[in-house]
């Protein structure tokens, strides 16, 4: 239908035509986006899909001229409504932004004012009106932003709402000025799913409402799927690929959006190898001469190098920047794509058999955590006596064998990576036990525990913050084997320079890299250099804080082929902590939900992800946007957010927000029920 | 020059700064990103011509640590050599002149006459005493000119010249050799490297530095060429060489600005780094500690210090073997005084920037591993928080020097018999009430001051440009 409105010639709410942003550094310019072409009609969604530095922020902040002060608009037309923008003084952009059209940003945190009151914040866009007036409108916008109560919110802080609750303030702020596009920049990456799915139902809503126009920007192809009417594809800076939603789903073209379909875990590749896509994406300063893609592409061919290849119409409205689809035959079929991205099938451990026999459940696990508790206090008065606790993890019993990976699975705050310091003391437990291989590890003095700490190491999540800037490679991987003792067969320096190349290379870098510093390595390099620090002590378990969150998909699948190969040939045990569920189907063998503190439900992953029993499991998984067209859940949508752990709701924890929920479930927590011999679920609806 | 090399602590202290600095040096060119912002330093123009005016300040400073006990004439039938009790240094002996060549009393910039009138007694023609009262003539500041004082206009205008035309050729020869090194290590021809030292377009900030030089090479040469048989600065109460005391100022400026940090740093990092890291009652204890010391008053603070140093130095006359010993113990107890009082400031910063860093995962990631925690503070904390280090020594530096001058003024400060910036100003502000006004003493310390301050202020400005990665970032 937008299509058609399309070819009937009617004006579109916003084209861009061959927008060109840059950065000024010194005395050279560095292309950030070069040459965009986009149209957007009223009333419709376009999802600007790209991995992270592909330009897609640039493009939107140039949208509204808001590019930092080294930023320049280099060329290009950009119409709004029929007005060139570019052309439009300070003064006019001023009135045309808020009015004509408003942003949303990433992260709710940051962008609203913490000293001021959400009342005055949304009074800010309404400058015409007077006072009482723009209260009122201001409490009108947060209602239609979905806030219950919006009286008593204008009279609150940022800082006294909750993430979700902070992105609807601020949907409420750009809503003010009644706008005819929103341009919404990752607005829900930094929320929880189901979080993440009230915001998207709202949008959603808002813009079927008002007959909005929305620019989307996200790296995520299930918000994509959930969203976007049509779908643009960029990469280093270009769209190569712009296709209506359901020819973006069912028939992508360019080689570029088929790998980063192929590279999205899911149960289909469970055991196989991710399809990844090799190098990384060029820097601005050295951009290809010809398709830009060309350096990362397996179907490139000797024009690909030297030419950069136009945009062919391949469908209705779908057209893709390929020379692979100029008319010669050559269109390459999804279905060939996929096929020849590389599934070549590894078999996980679980696949063949685990290595201490499928018996498992009569030896000891190789970690056993019995009611582990972690309670943090909360001290106030001049005596900082403790008043109260934040129960982050209250009570969380988890067994691990060898060779076998357990996913940890729940929403931010409810004590997931918790439970991985408190495993690996690096919190010390408030009560409970950690046995590895039967052995105690809570209230073992730090002199005794250092001899089981090889055993036992730590991925973390973030990349840039896990690696020590001032320590080269060498240095960081050696750190833990100088502090344990473990050198290879005690050869001194030697021996351990050639065992930290090994390491290097099992993780897929080059030996060369040791006396390099991370600064010079790019995200999913960094994360490899911090798994080989882990590696190097030979441990036999690895607690995994969400390794991947930080990292863009395709490099995710090389992360997770990596860990994967790794278990298969060292027989390690994973902790997988995660809120990704994808990632959880593709990699574990076991899950454990988490909701504030406690496991509500365990099971193998077919047990839990193929049928979830409790409530909370279910809603979660419905809450995931899944990157298929045909896949739609069903809606099942988690009222409010997930409460402080200082003030728990009596009884099920889960109850104020399920639907299930009766006189029952607040009046005890429930016991665990044993669905099967592994399946366990806390839910009085489920015995 | 014989004599027997005498080793005072501050000289020890200022040295061992220099080889430190040196070490410093070396070391952050081993360290990528320090190099890099050393490099961002060297690429910063305002802060290179500040660099320059600096090092000229830290050679005539330098030059001022050497110290030596000349060696007298021996007396008749003793073989055993005599050294003097005064302790002269490298510059007090290249300076020698200046030193020496006292006059009576107070004396006008480049005069030939003091600038009171006394009371003299000529014998006229026909024999006969009588009493003139008038300007007496200087002993040594135009001495050469003799009786034709009318020609000082003249001789001085000749000496300017002279001193500018081959000042300025040495700067000539010096761009020369510095375009001709650019060409050579870059492989350009010499008209394009010329050029981009012009254009500012070289890798470090050539153009200000050169420009920087010629600017002192324009205030030098003519003062050395003039100081040797004028007073350039005039004389002082005492009829000492202003610009001799400006000379020997720097020196205690430096000594003050350096050695109070050397005192500062180790209490700030390592204070600031355990509270950080430790927290708990380590952490509160050390907050009682600074925000106790913080809230008693600075100056009461060091002047109770001072008196009591000054009265254990006084009655142990034992102790030192010479004046200078006595007044360099003395300027070693200031700088340790405030340095007591001035390190809460870095250790706050620093104790806030532990706080953040031990949450960072590789800090986490080392304990894992069971890295014992002073390792840790050592090899990955300490690392991390030394730009702000870095950053806080630039910036004390300047404020320091001018609490020095302060502190002297009010008499707590350094020994009086010690020059620096302070003892100056304060010998002459009662001259200021006097008609016509005594100017040049004050003047000539003030400008020095200010351009050491400044210099030092612009350099802590480039510093943090450059180490501060917000700041680095953006740009």
């Amino acid at each position: 239908m937008i299509v058609d409105e399309h070819a009937s010639g009617r004006q579109p709410l916003l084209s861009v035509r061959g927008l060109r942003t840059g950065f000024a550094t010194g005395r050279t310019t560095l292309t950030a986006v070069a040459g965009l072409d986009l149209e957007l009609a009223a009333g419709e969604c376009f999802a600007l899909l790209g991995e992270s530095g592909c330009g897609k922020s640039v493009a939107a902040l140039s949208l509204l001229r808001l590019l930092p002060p080294a930023g320049r608009i280099l060329g290009g037309e950009l119409r709004f409504a029929g007005r060139d923008l570019l052309r439009l003084p300070e003064v006019e952009m001023r009135a045309l932004r808020g009015r004509g059209m408003a942003m949303i940003f990433q992260e709710p945190a940051t962008s609203l004012n913490p000293v001021l009151t959400v009342g005055r914040q949304i009074a800010e866009a309404l400058p015409e009106l007077a006072a009482g007036a723009a209260r009122e409108r201001a409490a009108e916008l947060l209602a239609a932003a979905g806030i219950a109560d919006p009286w008593r919110r204008l009279e609150e802080y940022p800082f006294q709402l909750s993430g979700g609750m902070k992105q609807r303030v601020m949907i409420a702020a750009a809503l003010a000025g009644d706008p005819q596009l929103l341009v919404a920049d990752e607005p829900t990456t930094a929320l929880d799913v189901t979080i993440q799915a009230q915001i998207l139902d709202l949008l959603a809503a808002l813009q079927a409402e008002r007959g909005m126009g929305i620019l989307l920007i996200t790296h995520d192809l299930g918000v994509v799927a959930r969203m976007a009417q049509r779908v643009g594809v960029m990469y280093a800076g270009e769209l190569v690929e712009e296709a209506p939603r359901a020819a973006f789903f069912t028939a992508p073209r360019h080689p570029y959006t088929q790998k980063l379909f192929a590279a999205l875990p899911d149960t289909e590749r469970r055991g196989r190898v991710l399809a990844t896509i090799p190098g990384q994406v060029p820097p601005l300063s050295a951009m290809p001469a010809g398709c830009r893609f060309a350096p990362r592409c397996e179907f490139a061919f000797a024009r690909c190098q030297d030419e950069s290849p136009q945009w062919r119409e391949v469908g209705s409205g779908h057209r893709v920047r390929c020379h692979l689809a100029d008319g010669q035959g050559r269109i390459l079929p999804a279905e060939a794509a996929a096929a020849s991205s590389g599934c070549a099938a590894v078999a996980l451990p679980a696949e063949v058999s685990p290595p201490h026999g499928t018996d498992g459940t009569a030896a000891t696990p190789l970690l056993a955590v019995g009611e582990l508790a972690v309670h943090f206090p909360i001290r106030q008065g001049f005596l900082r006596r403790a008043v109260g606790a934040v129960r982050a993890v209250d009570g969380v019993s988890l067994s691990l064998r060898r060779g076998r990976t357990l996913a940890l699975v729940g929403e931010s705050g409810c004590g997931k990576t918790t439970v991985g310091k408190a495993i690996l003391q690096l919190i010390a437990p408030t009560g409970g036990s950690v046995k590895l291989d039967g052995r105690e590890l809570v209230g073992m003095s730090r002199g005794a525990l250092r001899p089981l700490r090889r055993r036992i190491q730590m991925v973390f999540q973030d990349p840039f913050a896990s690696l020590n800037p001032r320590l080269s490679v060498g240095e960081i991987i050696g750190e833990g084997m100088q502090a344990l003792g473990v050198s290879a067969d005690g050869q001194g320096g030697e021996g351990a320079r050639a065992a930290i190349g090994a390491l290097l290379r099992q993780v897929g870098l080059d030996p060369a890299a040791v006396s390099r510093y991370p600064h010079e390595f790019s995200g999913g390099q960094r994360q490899r250099i911090a798994i080989a620090r882990a590696l190097a002590v030979q441990p036999e378990l690895i607690v995994c804080d969400e390794p991947t969150s930080a990292l863009d998909v395709s490099v995710q699948a090389q992360i997770l082929n990596l860990l994967a190969a790794l278990q298969e040939e060292l027989g390690l045990a994973y902790l997988f902590i995660t809120h990704n569920f994808a990632v959880v189907e593709h990699l574990a063998h076991e899950v454990a939900v988490m909701y504030l503190g406690r496991i509500v439900e365990r099971g193998t992953v077919e047990e839990v992800l193929g049928a979830p029993r409790h409530p909370y499991t279910q809603a979660l998984l419905a809450a995931v946007p899944s990157p298929r067209l045909d896949a739609q859940p069903v809606p099942m949508r988690l009222p409010g957010e997930t409460p402080s752990p200082a003030r728990p709701p009596s009884g099920c924890h889960f109850h104020p927000r399920c639907p299930l929920a009766g006189d029952d479930c607040r009046a005890a927590y429930p016991a665990a029920v044993a669905l099967s011999a592994t399946h366990q679920v806390c839910c009085l609806r489920c015995s | 020059m014989n004599g027997q090399f005498v080793l005072l602590w501050s000289d020890a202290l200022i040295w061992l700064i220099a080889i430190a600095a040196l070490v410093l040096g070396l070391v952050s060119a081993r360290q990528p990103q320090l190099a890099a912002a050393w490099r961002r330093v060297g690429r910063s123009r305002p802060g290179m011509a500040a660099a320059t005016v600096l090092l000229a300040f830290v050679v005539v400073g330098l030059a001022d640590s050497l110290h030596y006990r000349p060696l007298l004439a021996p007396a008749a039938g003793s073989s055993a050599p005599v050294y003097a009790v005064e302790t002269l240094s490298l510059l007090d002996a290249i300076a020698e002149p200046l030193r020496s060549r006292n006059e009576k009393t107070y004396s006008a910039p480049l005069a030939t006459r003091a600038f009171a009138k006394e009371t003299s007694e000529v014998r006229d023609a026909d024999g006969s005493l009588r009493q003139v009262r008038d300007f007496p003539r200087l002993r040594f500041g135009g001495a050469h000119l003799g009786a034709d004082e009318d020609a000082r206009e003249a001789d001085v205008g000749a000496r300017v010249g002279k001193s500018l035309a081959l000042g300025l050729a040495g700067w000539a020869a010096l761009l020369v050799l510095v375009t001709l090194w650019l060409a050579r290590s870059e492989a350009l021809t010499v008209a394009e490297s010329s050029r981009r030292i012009r254009c500012g377009e070289t890798f470090f900030a050539w153009n200000s530095v050169l420009a920087t030089l010629g600017l002192i090479v324009l205030v030098a040469a003519p003062l050395f060429a003039l100081c040797g048989d004028y007073h350039v600065f005039g004389t002082d109460k005492v009829g000492q060489d202003v610009f001799y005391q400006v000379l020997k100022s720097v020196r205690t400026a430096l000594v003050i600005g350096l050695v109070t940090t050397l005192t500062t740093l180790p209490l700030a990092i390592f204070f600031g780094l355990t509270a950080g890291y430790f927290r708990g009652w380590v952490d509160d204890l050390i907050q009682y500690l600074y925000t106790t010391l913080n809230s008693i008053p600075g100056v009461l603070l060091i002047a109770a210090a001072v008196l009591m140093m000054q009265v254990l130095i006084d009655t142990h006359p034992e102790w030192f073997a010479t004046a200078a010993e006595r007044a360099d113990i003395r300027l070693l107890a200031l700088c340790f005084i405030l340095g007591m009082t001035s390190w809460t400031g870095l250790c706050r910063v620093l104790r806030g920037e532990t706080l953040k860093l031990r949450e960072l995962e590789f800090v986490q990631a080392a304990q894992s591993f069971g890295v014992a925690d002073l390792r840790i503070i050592a090899r990955h904390i300490l690392p991390n928080v030394m730009h702000i280090v870095v950053i806080a020594l630039v910036m004390d530096f300047s404020s320091l020097v001018l609490a020095e001058a302060v502190l002297s003024y009010v008499g707590i400060g350094v020994d009086p018999t010690m020059i620096s910036f302070g003892t100056m100003i304060n010998n002459t502000r009662l001259e200021l009430a006097r008609e016509p006004v005594v100017w040049w003493s004050l003047a000539a310390a003030f400008t020095f001051m200010f351009a050491l301050v400044l210099a030092a202020n612009l350099l802590a400005d480039a510093v943090r440009d450059a180490f501060d990665a917000r700041l680095a970032g953006s740009s």
